[in-house]
């Protein structure tokens, strides 16, 4: 288990009062905050290392190309890859999502194929696609979500089939937290020669990651949704996959010889990597991979079944409150959607921020399961390592706040 | 030392409330001489304005939406304080609410109930909730001038 009292302490901006109330911070979906560790590592490269990689002799060069490189192995070992050369370094996950679309798209999708998504997918695992399937031509279909918040995988069966070319799933929704079989729908994917690609954004940060079993092609998630910096994304690809691709961006550091008319390109990674990448964001990600494995992801994933389960339970409990997604803690994460009879979610942000509590009220960029789930908007409130049980009760507190605010309302009305 | 409890009478006046709870001239209207809409794409709130405009007067005004109580409150305060005015008394009201809230400016007494959406202005994240309406109202206002 977490000493989460223990953990808070690497956490500096946790020890601060927002509007008067401690913070309490569960808008960890968006971004999670970063550990001491994370922000020295970072002014430790500004202070120590600060050079260009891969090209330069002198020896901060190459020290921060050694530290540059040594994250990409720990990315590696991280999820289980077998190769450090087929993690590619990007912005974030939907620059990953990007490259795919592109890279892999335009030589493999042309018109007529099929692209299947599922309503669940946060806009950045549609748009890319939409575009893709604009230019070629293609077809996108989407896998249904069930009113328990899951894949409908009759449904997923029965869309995938001999055009498909590309399957894009979310491993874990950013807005109901539900964990999807990817595995499974890698598998129905590869019976008819269609690859996969898996949105890990959300499931990187909180579950134990390994992409060998997962089955997919691609795996693409995001620094800063687990205590890195931002400005870092990631993309896996299985063994071979990226050699037979060609460039995303062109530049400095992806090619081997340039001439007048045409160059040749870099080698894996680095032919996915133009310019000079984000160095010192990369170098400080490395620190939140050594806390994060340090603390266990197996335990990550248990704190967080254990905070969920009270969450839904306290959210439940409230008469007028109503959860999304799936109650069952093994099935889901920790990003916990509801809806409040009479009160918008926006109302209910600006209330609770009022007592210090930060969530997320919206469409959580996921417009298609907003349309599903028959809501305009839901909160959110979503809970990483830091976050213990007393938060859920000053987010509850606050929400009673939003109650008799509204309520008064009522009350008065009904006088006149 | 006692946290503060926040004042929210500020913001959640009653009057807003109300209007979020019995919107006024909801509905479609059926002689529109304008329909026009909005979205707010960051956060879903949506507006739909009918307007029945004839020689410069708003003869009928009606809304449809759903939103956070301050978008909604405020257009069902719009077509309250608008119906049966002229549109430059309309453009006169629009400028005096966009003052209030964009630059702070004092409610100005044409408003009328409207001066109690006066609190969205200090929370510059909920003012787009706000001006959602007007915005609708505005393009409606130049197609029927174009149009005539």
């Amino acid at each position: 288990m977490l000493d989460v009292m223990r953990i808070r302490e690497d956490f500096p901006i946790l020890a601060q009062e927002v509007n008067g109330h401690p913070l309490v911070y569960l808008d960890n979906a968006a971004t999670t905050q970063k550990p001491r560790q994370v922000i020295e590592a970072l002014v430790r490269y500004y202070e120590t290392t600060n050079a260009n990689i891969h090209r330069g002799i002198h020896t901060l060069a190459v020290r921060a190309t050694e530290q540059y490189e040594a994250t990409r192995d720990a990315v590696a070992t991280h999820i289980g890859a077998i190769n450090a050369s087929d993690v590619v370094f990007t912005r974030n996950t939907t620059e990953s999502i990007n490259l795919v679309a592109r890279a892999w798209g335009d030589e493999h999708v042309g018109e007529g194929d099929e692209i299947v998504l599922s309503l669940m997918e946060h806009h950045s695992n549609i748009v890319p696609w939409q575009l893709l399937a604009r230019r070629k031509g293609a077809v996108l279909r989407y896998i249904n979500v069930t009113d328990e918040g899951e894949l409908d995988l009759d449904h997923a069966r029965a869309l995938i089939g001999p055009r498909t070319k590309i399957v894009s799933v979310v491993h874990m929704s950013n807005v109901l937290g539900t964990i999807n079989p990817v595995a499974e729908i890698a598998a129905m994917a590869r019976a008819h020669g269609a690859v996969t690609l898996v949105d890990g954004a959300q499931s990187a940060p909180h579950l134990p990651i390994d992409v060998s079993t997962l089955g997919c092609d691609f795996f693409a998630f995001s620094a800063h949704k687990m205590l890195g910096p931002t400005g870092v994304g990631v993309l896996w690809a299985k063994p071979g996959l990226l050699e037979a691709m060609q460039p995303f961006l062109g530049g400095g550091d992806m090619i081997s010889v340039v001439r007048p008319e045409a160059s040749t390109w870099a080698d894996v990674p680095h032919k996915f990597e133009a310019g000079t990448p984000n160095i010192a964001d990369v170098i400080a990600f490395s620190a939140a991979l050594d806390y994060l494995k340090a603390l266990g992801m197996t335990n990550v994933r248990e704190h967080e079944k254990q905070i969920t389960a009270a969450a839904i339970d306290a959210l439940m409990a409230v008469e007028g409150i109503r959860v999304h997604g799936p109650l069952d803690v093994e099935k889901r994460g920790g990003a916990v959607s509801f809806t409040v009879d009479g009160i918008h979610p926006h109302d209910i942000s600006t209330i609770v921020d009022q007592y210090g509590v930060a969530i997320r009220a919206g469409h959580h960029c996921a417009q298609l399961l907003m349309r599903r789930l028959e809501v305009p908007a839901t909160n959110r409130a979503s809970f990483y390592i830091y976050n213990h049980t007393g938060e859920v009760e000053a987010l509850i507190d606050a929400l009673d706040h939003a109650f008799r605010i509204f309520h008064r309302a009522e009350s008065r009305t009904a006088v006149r | 030392m006692p946290n503060p409890e926040p004042q929210f009478d500020d913001l959640y006046r009653e009057l807003i409330l109300d209007h979020y709870r019995r919107p006024r001239n909801r509905g479609a209207l059926e002689n529109a001489t304008q329909r026009v809409e909005g979205l707010n794409p960051v956060c879903g709130d949506e507006i739909h304005l009918d307007l029945r405009i004839h020689d410069g007067v708003i003869e009928d005004i009606a809304f449809e939406g759903n939103g956070c109580s301050i978008s909604q409150s405020s257009a069902s305060m719009l077509t309250d304080r608008l119906k049966g005015v002229t549109t430059e008394e309309a453009r006169r009201v629009m400028a005096k609410f966009r003052a209030m809230l964009m630059k702070g400016e004092p409610p100005d007494p044409e408003l009328g109930d409207l001066e109690a959406l006066e609190g969205v202005a200090q929370l510059a994240v909920r003012v787009k909730c706000a001006l959602l309406s007007w915005n609708v109202l505005q393009e409606g206002l130049t197609e029927a001038e174009t149009a005539a």
